[in-house]
Order: structure tokens, then C-alpha cells, then sequence
């Protein structure tokens, strides 16, 4: 019997509570890595129960403005790749429990090398990797070092998932489902709760992997209709979008910075912590 | 350099070019990439479906293109015997309308309500404007706003067309940039939206059925050379942005061990000074748009920006059968500079009153380099890719800064 990963010690957990949980999304180093590090360490205490640590790539095809802005925020100030996984472990000195998933583009990663990459994310302390153009037909070179390290690969399921495709999506898949429910770049168009209800319905038929639910939520009500019905709805873009707002007119920091993203995040897991799970 | 008996299989059945092609999207995007391979796939099967082509391709198109006898480019260079290909005769002054036209039939045949694609220099996008004009079936045109600002008339023609053209603001708004917003565009768009890729990159099977759409240049080519020298040719020389109208020419000539095959990248300001377009020169493989090839990237694998005077080559990559070409060694790649390039578009312009295109001018500068070295029986031909209309600006702003 291996020992129980933190991912699946979350989703016990949020089951014993009987809620769902809230996964948030931040870009490594957005605006500047020791903001950023700032908010990443005060996250779990703000009610995350789990972080999406987004690794930033030049080029962010499936994103939406607020998320590709981040992007050019955090390199404009150096960030890298290597930094992202320093910033995990600096993360882990101080949390050993909130699981931290690392999500991004394949060609930073390509080119740090797959098996150094798998094995020095796993030593920071991450534990779930979201490649997200890296589909199945292309997994297999991340895929293989990163089973190896004992990370989970988490897959994306989407609304142009049809019957055909879904048992391929499934094949790997570890950690959470992530079902992307709308068609579409982040940051933009909500699904409605009965079309999320339905396809989340319709993937437990075929997994028992826990699912998460993102793309389009942004407020505590829509964290709450989501979280009762999904495992986990996950933030992102109006997250990072409180980042943006607190810049000041050169892109730095104003004062407030970091206590309005915590309260918002507050604000998202009280939406979280009232969802009446279905049975 | 690796043994093949054939270097014209690939790619394999997952699009792979050696390590490089494949199928990097998101999962949302993979059920309509799937879709359009298998739509390809029996397309090209479908005698009918080669019918319309061939029939647009001559009619509307106003194929075959000349291969044309450069008497006083020959002259001058005092070597090689100089053809250009006139790609640049084409209806709409360039190559890619020969890949329009058959991703339209194409799009057509799948039941597709709308168009969308990117565009550098503007050609591809008045190339798209102008079959979905044909076809009476909205567009969409992606262009950077620096391209918009270089390659104006272009811009006017696309909406004439009555395409819509969206500006693009992010990076250094140019090709790559285009490309992204046209990527999130069809995420957005899956059920009725059709992706008309301009070149030989993308996800798997673009780079495969955009080469197959162009290889009509060099067939034509190798019928025209026989008919003039009763013999092929010697040396092929294509510039290469993404590599379309390159991989077009150069295909049907691979397995022919005696021709020379040289791709001419833009080396922009100089490839030392950073500011150039150079990936194969210059970049090292990495992933972007939907395939794995040569990229100009930094150290923690960010894209880096391109710098061309022409617009049509500004992009940091190229199609992935071009880096398979590259590592096994059958087609040469060489560079040169804005300065060069312009050289060669006014050489061209008063040798042989043709106004060559910014792009185009760079396999001429090649061509200027090398012809001069070889025999007089020793037949170049030059991909005369598209017409310099749309440059006359940029060549006006070039007189203007003394170059």
C-alpha cells in the first residue's frame, strides 16, 4: 500500500468535511517573485485547499488577457522556471500539507529536460503537474519521468470530450480530473451550474478520480454552486486580476496589494465552506 | 547524414517528422484537429475533391505559373543559367493562395460556417479574404499591429474583401502573436469555425496537408525544366519564413540526389546582433503552435521575438518538416540580411521589371551569392514566391534611413 499523496489526502479531507474544496490559480513571480511568494505562502490560511502554481511561458495560447498579462508581469521581473520550483520549496519549508500543482506550457519545461524537470519538482515538494498542450497523444515523454518521480499527471476534460475520446483522456490520469467547462481560453465565458451538473455527472460515471471544475468562475456564488456539485472549483483569472488591479501606474506593488488577493481568496472559500454537497 | 531511401514518407501517422511535427494543443482543440485530418485524409482520397482543386487551381488561380528565363539576372550574376518560378503572377500576387484554395474545398466539404487564420506580411490573409469571398463564407484575419502598420495595403484589400481584421496587440505584434490570438480563437469557436493555417506549421496534419497544397509548384517545375532543358534542375533556392512556398518546390525534388536544395532565412539585422529571424541558424527545438521544431527561445525556453524587414518571414520558428530536413542534411539553410534583401529587390526591379516581394528577395540575394561561382550549364531556379506591391513602403522608409 503507498503512502497516501497530499492531493489525495486533500480530497479525504474535504469529503470528511463534507464540502468541496477551492483550488486558486497564481502565475510564479507575478508581479515580482517575493510578492509573489508572499501571497503563495499566506494562500492556505486564507482557505485554499489547494494551489495552482502557473509556470510562466511567453506565449500562453489557451489563456485569456488578465492571465497573459501576468505572464509578461512575472518574466518582465526574471522569473523562470528554476525559480518556480525554488519557490515551491521555499513554499514547503512552512506548509507540508496543501498540495501544489504545477500548471503551464510544455516548451519551458522540454527544454529544462523532462527527467531533470520531474525529479527536481518532486524534490521542491510539488505534487501534480497540468501541461496544458500536452494532450495524450503527446504525454508519454513527460508522462513516463513524471510517474517515475510519483507525480500526478492531472488530465483536462472538456465540453468537446465526446465518448469516443474520454476513455484516452482517462488513461494516466491521476491526482483530480480537470473538467475546463466551457470551450474556450480562461478568463472569459461561465458555464451554466446545470451544464456543469450534467458533465460532471456524466465523468463520475467513467472515473472515480475526484473532479475539479474551472474556467469562468469568479465570484464566492459561483465557487458555491460549483463546489456542490464538483469536488473543487478552481479560481484563476479573477484572482489574478486582483493582482493587476493593485499596480500602481509602473506596474509595482501599491501597499494593498497582498491583503486585497487574501480577502478575496477568503471571500472564494467561504462560497467553498457553504455549498451543500449533494449526497 | 542519415541513409533514407525516400525522404518524402513522412510524416508518420501522428505527424511526426523525426522528433519534430506532432500534435501540441489543448485537449479542447484535439477533437477538431482529429476532425480535420480524418476530413483531409478522405479528401485526398476523393477523386472529386482533386477535380475541384485542379479546376480552381487553373481557372481561378491561373495555374500553371511560368517558369521564367531571368536572361539579365543570368547576365549580371555571370554564372549559373537563372529561372525564376513566378509565384508572384498568382491571383493575388503570391503563393498562398494556392493552399487557400484547397483548405476552402476542404473546410466546404466538412459543413464549416467561418474562417479564421493569421497573417504576417498579409499575403495569406488576402489570400483567405479572398477564397472566403469566392465561397461567401465570413472571415476572420489576425494580424499583428505592426504588420497592420508595415504591410497597409494588404490591410485594405482584406477588408475590401469584405474579411474582418482583428489587431493584434500582444508581444511585438507581429506573425507570432497573430498566430496565439487565431489559436484562442478557434478554442473559443469549436463548433463552426475552421482554422485556415497560411504555412507549413501547426499541429499535425497542417504541416503535412499545407506542403501537399503547395507541391504543386514544384511538380510544375519539374515539367517546365524538362520541357526548357529537357533535364531537372540543379540548384532550387526558396526563402523560408514558416516554409511554405520552400516545402512546395523542394518536395518533389527530394529524392533527386543530383538537385541542390538551399532555404534562405532572414538574418534581419545580422544574425549576431540578435535581431534576426534565423531559427534553424540560430534556435534550437523547442515546442510552440501545435508542433515540435527550431525556435528562437532563451535559455528558460521563452519564445523570443523575431526581427525581419519582411514581414512574411518575422516569425521565430519553422514548419517541422523544414528541422527534420535540416538535421538529416538534404536541404541546406543559409541566411541573409535586410540589407542584402533589399539590394536584391532593386536589382530585380530595374534587371527585369519585376517588383519582387520583400520575402522573396531574399532567395534572390542568395541566389546573387552563389550564381556567380557556378557554371554557365548550371540550372538555379529561384522561388519568386510573391509580387512587392504591398512593400513599397517598407522600401521607401529603407531609402529614407540611407540604406
Amino acid at each position: 500500500m503507498s503512502v497516501p499523496s497530499r492531493i489525495e489526502k486533500r480530497f479525504a479531507a474535504l469529503e470528511e468535511a463534507g464540502r468541496g474544496g477551492l483550488v486558486v490559480f497564481v502565475t510564479a513571480g507575478d508581479p515580482d517573485a517575493s510578492t509573489s511568494a508572499e501571497i503563495l505562502s499566506a494562500l492556505p490560511r486564507s482557505g485554499a485547499d489547494i494551489i495552482e502554481l502557473g509556470m510562466p511561458f511567453s506565449d500562453p495560447m489557451a489563456d485569456g488577457p488578465v492571465i497573459q498579462m501576468s505572464s509578461q508581469r512575472a518574466l518582465g521581473n526574471g522569473a523562470s522556471l528554476r525559480k518556480t520550483l525554488a519557490m515551491v520549496e521555499e513554499f514547503r519549508r512552512g506548509d507540508d500539507e496543501t498540495p501544489i500543482i504545477l500548471m503551464g506550457y510544455f516548451n519551458p519545461i522540454y527544454v529544462y529536460g523532462t527527467d531533470a524537470f520531474a525529479a527536481e519538482a518532486k524534490a521542491a515538494g510539488a505534487d501534480g503537474l497540468i501541461v496544458v498542450d500536452l494532450p495524450h497523444e503527446e504525454e508519454h515523454e513527460l508522462g513516463a519521468p513524471a510517474r517515475a518521480a510519483g507525480l500526478d499527471l492531472i488530465h483536462l476534460a472538456t465540453p468537446t470530450l465526446g465518448d469516443e475520446r474520454l476513455p484516452l483522456v482517462l488513461e494516466g490520469a491521476s491526482g483530480f480530473l480537470y473538467y475546463v467547462s466551457i470551450a474556450g481560453i480562461t478568463g472569459t465565458a461561465s458555464a451554466t451550474a446545470a451544464d456543469i451538473g450534467r458533465a460532471v455527472e456524466r465523468l463520475r460515471r467513467h472515473t472515480e478520480l475526484p473532479i475539479a471544475v474551472g474556467f469562468g468562475i469568479k465570484t464566492p456564488d459561483q465557487v458555491a454552486s460549483v463546489a456542490a456539485v464538483a469536488d473543487a472549483a478552481v479560481v484563476g483569472s479573477a484572482l489574478v486580476g486582483k493582482i493587476a488591479e493593485n499596480l500602481d501606474a509602473d506596474g509595482a506593488p501599491r501597499p494593498g496589494l497582498v491583503a486585497a488577493v487574501l480577502t478575496f481568496v477568503s471571500d472564494l472559500a467561504e462560497g467553498a465552506r457553504r455549498a451543500a454537497r449533494k449526497p | 547524414m542519415e541513409s533514407l531511401n525516400t525522404y518524402r514518407a513522412g510524416p508518420d501517422e501522428r505527424g511526426h517528422f523525426g522528433i519534430y511535427g506532432g500534435r501540441y494543443v489543448a485537449e479542447t482543440l484535439m477533437p477538431l484537429v482529429l476532425e480535420v485530418g480524418r476530413a483531409y485524409g478522405e479528401a485526398r482520397d476523393d477523386p472529386a475533391f482533386a477535380r475541384d482543386l485542379t479546376h480552381y487551381l487553373a481557372h481561378y488561380v491561373g495555374r500553371p505559373s511560368p517558369l521564367y528565363f531571368a536572361e539579365r539576372t543570368t547576365r549580371e550574376f555571370g554564372g549559373a543559367k537563372v529561372y525564376f518560378k513566378r509565384e508572384d503572377l498568382n491571383h493575388t500576387g503570391a503563393h498562398k493562395i494556392n493552399n487557400c484554395v484547397g483548405q476552402i474545398l476542404l473546410a466546404r466539404r466538412m459543413g464549416k460556417k467561418r474562417i479564421i487564420a493569421e497573417t504576417g506580411a498579409g499575403q495569406h490573409g488576402v489570400a483567405a479574404a479572398t477564397v472566403c469571398a469566392l465561397f461567401d463564407i465570413p472571415c476572420t484575419v489576425y494580424m499583428g499591429v505592426t504588420d497592420i502598420e508595415r504591410q497597409a495595403p494588404n490591410v485594405f484589400r482584406m477588408k475590401m474583401l469584405g474579411a474582418e481584421v482583428r489587431p493584434v496587440t500582444a508581444g511585438k505584434g507581429t506573425l507570432k502573436d497573430a498566430m496565439n490570438e487565431t489559436i484562442r480563437d478557434w478554442v473559443a469557436n469549436v463548433d463552426d469555425t475552421y482554422y485556415l493555417i497560411g504555412t507549413v506549421a501547426g499541429p499535425h496534419p497542417y504541416p503535412a496537408m499545407v506542403r501537399d497544397f503547395q507541391c504543386v509548384i514544384g511538380d510544375e517545375v519539374r515539367a517546365q525544366m524538362q520541357a526548357a532543358e529537357g533535364r531537372l534542375p540543379d540548384t532550387l533556392l526558396a526563402c523560408i519564413g514558416g516554409g511554405s512556398n520552400a516545402i512546395g518546390l523542394f518536395h518533389p525534388f527530394l529524392d533527386d540526389g543530383t538537385v541542390g536544395i538551399v532555404a534562405v532565412e532572414a538574418a534581419g539585422e545580422g544574425i549576431g546582433t540578435g535581431k534576426h529571424a534565423a531559427s534553424v541558424g540560430a534556435g534550437r527545438p523547442g515546442v510552440l503552435h501545435g508542433s515540435r521544431s527550431y525556435l528562437l527561445q532563451d535559455g528558460d525556453g521563452q519564445i523570443e521575438e523575431a526581427h525581419s524587414i519582411s514581414a512574411g518571414l518575422d516569425y521565430p520558428g519553422i514548419g517541422p518538416e523544414h528541422a527534420w530536413l535540416k538535421d538529416v542534411g538534404r536541404v541546406e539553410y543559409v541566411s541573409v540580411t535586410d540589407d542584402e534583401a533589399v539590394a536584391a529587390f532593386r536589382q530585380c526591379t530595374r534587371l527585369e521589371g519585376i517588383i519582387p516581394a520583400l520575402e522573396s528577395a531574399h532567395a534572390l540575394a542568395h541566389a546573387a551569392k552563389i550564381a556567380g561561382t557556378l557554371p554557365a550549364d548550371h540550372l538555379l531556379v529561384v522561388n519568386m514566391s510573391g509580387r512587392g506591391d504591398k512593400d513599397l513602403d517598407t522600401m521607401a522608409k529603407a531609402a529614407g534611413a540611407g540604406t
